[in-house]
């Protein structure tokens, strides 16, 4: 019989270390670590890549990813990556945030890097609670979910309602890029290596502030197998938090955030001073 | 040149390129200053939303190995109290100025040094200190910013200059130390600044889920502690050789105590000064030289009475240890505190002889 060639066809990517993880079975987690590896191996970035981790499931993700890794106080993540690539601009820096992280403690953070346009990725995991923690109610956690602290259902009334980040962040003139996806299917798992790589790319071509959110599930905290746990997300978090692209200023024709911005405030004078006259202006 | 400003001067010619703050009173002229200079040596000024991003944007330049610098004023130190405290637990060296005003609460804008407990107890939570520096002249203000570069990186630890806002506002003459370039200082090669493919990845982290691992750390950073204590103490003492009372007070209450002090030699009464300019590591040697001729000390502080703690800590029984301050704002005039000296002279007079 002939000798076939040997061809690689799936292998670990370089950027993930081969470590065992601290993330539950069945945890979605350990998907999107993934995708983030191999956008950076892609994209062969990882050499002068610098991760910041937050608080909450992934706060050791600092020992699973192979490039540079900071862990940031709890919902200070996008300011700690605002300084990183102020100090290292030709850098690629990224957070890796959850819902609580991200969107309850660290909201400041968030708002403020995304109208900076600071030119960073951010990585969202929405899974509608704190995981870490053992289950309680999250910025995102859905009218009537059950948690820990929400042991009657999230009362709207009293508690509020879920916070849709993409939607919120999409009136910020500093950001470039929004994209919310999931990773239930491989089909939408490759959807979601399309946008991380995206937000990444934007990053290496100075286009702007980039966040992809991914819709995730808990299985642990939901009391659910995963599998029930893919389905309770598909009925009941994807109608309240729609998949799609929330922003995108390529799209839009523009080449990046800031010509966006300008173009969007191209009635005051203030924020687009007429160009300097040949000769100079007076 | 005032106070805040030659702290901002200094800080630059020290190779502080990255400056991160939060607008309050009375460090205003130390923001403004970084503001309009920064851009023109090519470093960054960016204001932040709060006192919490900037100091956790200052963990951040600091983990990417820049020198870094961020002040502030009271209410915001409390603040910042968070990522001080993560900084010290991932071992990362940054300048942090309090131009101090009185206190609680939101308090008021005048002169203060009611932060005293927070700067050397409880800058946040954990096992941790700060170096801290209390200038008391402007060319002070410029020398230890200067400084406290090289002693973070040495340590690797974040430090204080603890100042206040009458030493912020005020205007003295100073001479300027050299600037240096920052490409010319020594690369931290525990810095998180991308690999390259050049060595294992680094991470900055101040989370140990194993307590033997965390207390193994704190044991380590202690180790560090105490070679500070002995290394790096700096006192100034004045008149204190046959000195019956010594008085102890640092930055602007000094000047005063100062004045208080020379003016009760006028009257023939034997008043020294020792003048902690560290305030962590307190400068106990310094305090422990005039143990053997001093009868007594007193504390001079605007506060109700912070230091004191230390200095009593530092005399430990052996000899009475006075307080006077004033609080809120209200700097203590040196007639006061010679009022002072003058009553305990009198006292040790009565007990003495």
């Amino acid at each position: 019989m002939a000798e076939k060639e040997l061809k690689t066809v799936f292998e670990r990517p370089h950027a993930l270390l081969p470590v065992v993880t601290n993330y539950c079975p069945g945890c979605t987690h350990g998907i999107v670590n993934r995708l983030v590896a191999e956008c950076l191996d892609e994209l062969d970035v990882e050499g002068r890549s610098v991760g910041v981790a937050p608080v909450g499931c992934s706060v050791m993700a600092y020992d699973f990813f192979g490039c540079d890794m900071i862990e940031a106080a709890h919902g200070r993540a996008p300011a700690v990556a605002t300084a990183v690539k102020r100090v290292h601009p030709e850098g690629v820096v990224f957070a890796y945030q959850g819902d609580g992280d991200l969107a309850s403690i660290g909201m400041a953070e968030t708002i403020h890097a995304a109208t900076r346009g600071e030119h960073i990725t951010v990585i969202f995991i929405n899974n509608a609670i704190y995981g870490m923690t053992g289950g309680q109610m999250a910025p995102t956690s859905l009218p009537n979910q059950v948690t820990q602290t929400s042991p009657y259902g999230r009362d709207v009334s009293a508690a509020g309602y879920p916070i849709r980040v993409c939607e919120l962040l999409s009136s910020l003139d500093g950001v470039a890029y929004l994209e919310r996806v999931t990773v239930d299917c491989p089909k939408n798992v490759r959807k979601a290596k399309k946008a991380i790589k995206k937000a990444f790319q934007n990053q290496v071509d100075g286009v702007g502030y980039s966040l992809v959110e991914v819709v995730s599930t808990c299985p642990t905290n939901w009391g659910m197998t995963p599998q029930e746990a893919f389905v309770w997300m598909r009925e009941n978090m994807l109608p309240y938090y729609p998949l799609g692209v929330y922003k995108d200023v390529v799209a839009e024709g523009y080449a990046n955030a800031a010509e966006a911005a300008a173009a969007r405030a191209a009635a005051c004078p203030m924020a687009n001073p007429a160009p300097a006259t040949e000769g100079g202006a007076r | 040149m005032k106070g805040n400003e030659a702290l901002a001067e200094a800080a630059l010619r020290a190779g502080c390129r990255f400056f991160f703050g939060y607008p309050i009173t009375p460090q205003t002229e130390l923001a403004a200053y970084m503001s309009k200079r920064m851009p023109k040596v090519g470093g960054t000024y960016l204001q932040a939303e709060s006192e919490v991003a900037a100091i956790n944007m200052v963990y951040g330049a600091a983990a990417a190995g820049a020198r870094v610098m961020t002040s502030s004023s009271s209410p915001g130190i409390s603040l910042k109290g968070e990522g001080i405290s993560y900084m010290a637990g991932a071992d990362l060296p940054g300048v942090i100025i309090n131009v101090q005003r009185g206190g609680p609460g939101l308090g008021g804008i005048q002169p203060s040094q009611a932060d005293y407990w927070q700067a050397t107890r409880a800058l946040g939570h954990g096992d941790f200190h700060v170096v801290v520096y209390a200038p008391s002249t402007v060319q002070e203000m410029a020398d230890y910013a200067y400084g406290a570069f090289d002693v973070a990186d040495k340590y690797r630890t974040p430090v204080m200059i603890l100042a206040d806002g009458m030493l912020g506002q005020m205007m003295e003459p100073v001479e300027l130390p050299d600037p240096l370039d920052p490409a010319d200082l020594p690369e931290k090669p525990w810095a998180t600044s991308g690999h390259g493919h050049a060595r294992a990845h680094n991470v900055v982290n101040s989370l140990y889920l194993t307590a033997d691992a965390l207390e193994r750390l704190n044991v380590e950073r202690y180790e560090r502690y105490a070679r500070i204590e002995r290394d790096e103490q700096r006192a100034e003492t004045f008149m204190t050789d046959d000195a019956d009372i010594v008085a102890v007070a640092f930055g602007a209450s000094a000047r005063v105590a100062r004045s208080a002090v020379v003016a009760a030699r006028e009257q023939g009464i034997k008043a020294g000064l020792v003048r902690p300019i560290t305030l962590w590591p307190f400068p106990v040697d310094a305090i422990e030289a005039t143990v053997p001729s001093a009868k007594a000390y007193l504390s001079v502080e605007m506060s109700m009475g912070q230091m004191v703690d230390d200095v009593r800590l530092a005399v430990a029984g052996r000899r009475p240890v006075d307080f006077y301050g004033r609080t809120g704002g209200v700097i203590p005039t040196p007639a006061e505190v010679l009022g002072k000296l003058a009553t305990m002279n009198e006292d040790l007079a009565k007990g003495g002889e």
